[in-house]
């Protein structure tokens, strides 16, 4: 996991490809191109690029008439102001009529950093994951995330993919790496606890997994790269192999993976959960090593969390 | 013969199949059904390039009623140009059915963009214009605004986009009765001099009697002809046009008629029940 790479630079990375292969992939932006990496496209394929300029709201129904007219828009901007900003345009102007919009957000979570609160968006997927149609793709690594963006053109349909800022680790193995919507993905098998994590929180379970091995602590580890449509399958399966779950994600404890996770579990087999996520409350300046410190996102705090969700289960 | 003596017949007919289903659902709006129905008239059954036996006919021409709540005119043209039975629309508003209270691309053939919620279907229409551009067809989108919605921000981010981009292929219709649930435009939030602005963001801007077809095809012919930007007709309407009781009364913009009124409204339109 020596390797480092931004999601956002995979992004960059997918669309190119895209844009050589399928003629119908058109992208626009809202004045961010350089930071969400829309402009790698841009370079290539000028005629295929719009900037809307800033305007999200526009952003999202003009590429919802671009997919009625049968092509396949990737519309990007920062999360806060994608989801945000234009939530009512996607639901009623994509989501609705199921038109074929990707929406590709940056710069999502609390570790934008210095910008603060303002920009950053933990409620991104809890707003996405309540729209009937949206699929909700949260990749963990650069690898990961090419892959949704690719996989994601091949579906007809609404699609929301969360991107991030800074640079994360790289997991996956690009030759022989799959993606499939909707698939969870289990990374470690144990049978004391189950971690489910999403996002830039996958390499912190893998890191708090071993951590515990050495406390003698074997722990299943899972990625849930798409929030929605959810994996019933392997959460159903985790809990009934080691009897508690551990959520992690770099968003509110409230929507989004913890809460999908929940629901399964009480409408199928009820475990002990605990959920490390940013708990209610907006986020302030910083690096991203500080702040996901300062609001419980590091390693040490999934581990503690499985060590209390271990305490709280059944005999 | 008069003069379009066959588009007036065509636009009573609408008004009049307007009032019967409005007073079948018992919900819906009538006063800007009413004053859309020359200039629906004219996009469907004169102007638009279209196939109704092949809805997504993907070189049609395009049509997005941005005013969503006046469905009833689309749903009355729709029918009458045969994309589906006339039956349905003594079904509007009802649970299982198709001719839901807003319109809705999935599940009604003709309906080329799911509108309701105000200010978003010129967005819509841009993203169609634009595409049309990116894939070298020479299909045109039409959109119909109402004079309420353009308060919504969102008008002028996609007024700005249309014509950054030239998109010539589109225009759009400004159903300019000045009426709005709470009263009058310029009451509520007054959006005068509406010319100027749509001016000043750079379309082609063309003003007219929204109920008198000679003007309604006179400006669609210079919209056509007109190169490098967007153009949007100002047609200066009545709400509730054509039945005396409900011209220009804020109180019908979203109630329907009971019997007795339907009744005298269809007299009035020349039909029976």
């Amino acid at each position: 996991m020596s390797k480092k790479m931004a999601t956002r630079d995979a992004y960059g990375e997918a669309l190119k490809e895209l844009g050589r292969v399928n003629k119908d992939v058109v992208v626009l932006d809202a004045d961010l191109s350089k930071s969400t990496r829309t402009n790698w496209f841009k370079e290539e394929f000028p005629e295929r690029f719009i900037n809307v300029g800033i305007a999200e709201q526009n952003l999202i129904g003009t590429a919802a008439g671009l997919a009625a007219a049968g092509k396949i828009p990737f519309a990007s901007s920062f999360a806060m102001f994608a989801t945000g900003r234009a939530y009512e345009i996607i639901r009623n102007s994509v989501a609705y009529p199921k038109l074929n919009v990707k929406i590709a957000a940056t710069h999502a979570g609390i570790t934008v950093g210095e910008d603060g609160a303002s920009h950053q968006s933990v409620e991104d997927l809890s707003l996405m994951r309540t729209i009937p149609n949206m699929v909700v793709i949260n990749p963990a690594d650069g690898v990961e995330a090419k892959a949704a963006v690719l996989e994601a053109a091949k579906y007809n349909g609404p699609v929301y993919i969360r991107l991030g800022r800074s640079k994360v680790p790289v997991i996956f193995n690009e030759d022989d790496y799959k993606f499939e919507i909707g698939k969870g993905i289990m990374l470690e098998d144990g049978t004391d606890a189950t971690i489910i994590a999403t996002g830039v929180m996958v390499s912190a379970a893998l890191e708090a997994s071993k951590k515990l091995a050495e406390e003698g602590i074997r722990v299943r580890v899972i990625n849930i790269h798409t929030i929605k449509p959810i994996d019933k399958d392997i959460i159903v399966k985790a809990a009934q192999d080691t009897g508690a779950i551990v959520t992690a994600e770099e968003h509110s404890i409230i929507g989004g993976l913890g809460s999908a996770v929940s629901e399964v579990l009480v409408e199928n087999y009820p475990v002990p959960v605990e959920k490390v996520g940013i708990k209610d409350t907006f986020g302030e300046s910083g690096n991203s090593d500080e702040l996901l410190v300062k609001y419980g996102l590091t390693a040490e705090d999934i581990v503690e969390a499985v060590k209390k969700v271990i305490s709280r289960k059944r005999g | 013969m008069e003069k379009h003596a066959e588009f007036k017949k065509i636009a009573t007919t609408l008004r009049k199949n307007i009032i019967k289903m409005l007073n079948e659902s018992g919900s819906g709006h009538p006063g800007g059904s009413l004053s859309a129905c020359e200039i629906v008239t004219a996009l469907y059954f004169k102007e638009m390039r279209i196939k109704p036996e092949q809805p997504k006919w993907e070189d049609r021409d395009r049509f997005i009623l941005s005013k969503g709540h006046a469905a009833p005119v689309l749903y009355a043209a729709l029918a009458e140009k045969g994309y589906f039975a006339k039956e349905e629309l003594m079904k509007l508003r009802k649970a299982g059915q198709m001719l839901q209270g807003h319109p809705d691309m999935k599940g009604t053939p003709g309906v080329d963009m799911s509108t309701g919620s105000l200010g978003q279907g010129l967005a819509a229409a841009n993203g169609m214009a634009l595409a049309a551009k990116l894939s070298n067809k020479d299909y045109r989108v039409y959109a119909l605004l109402g004079d309420g919605e353009v308060q919504e921000g969102m008008i002028w981010e996609a007024a700005m986009f249309a014509a950054h981009y030239k998109l010539d292929n589109l225009t759009v219709f400004l159903d300019h009765n000045g009426l709005q649930i709470d009263g009058e435009n310029k009451e509520v939030m007054n959006i005068e001099p509406i010319d100027k602005k749509w001016e000043a963001f750079g379309w082609n801007v063309i003003k007219i009697d929204g109920h008198n077809f000679e003007e309604i095809f006179e400006a669609l012919d210079k919209a056509r002809e007109t190169k490098d930007r967007p153009t949007i007709i100002i047609a200066k309407t009545v709400k509730g046009k054509g039945v005396s009781f409900m011209e220009n009364k804020v109180g019908w913009h979203g109630t329907t008629p009971n019997d007795e009124e339907t009744e005298k409204a269809l007299a009035e339109l020349g039909g029976e029940m």
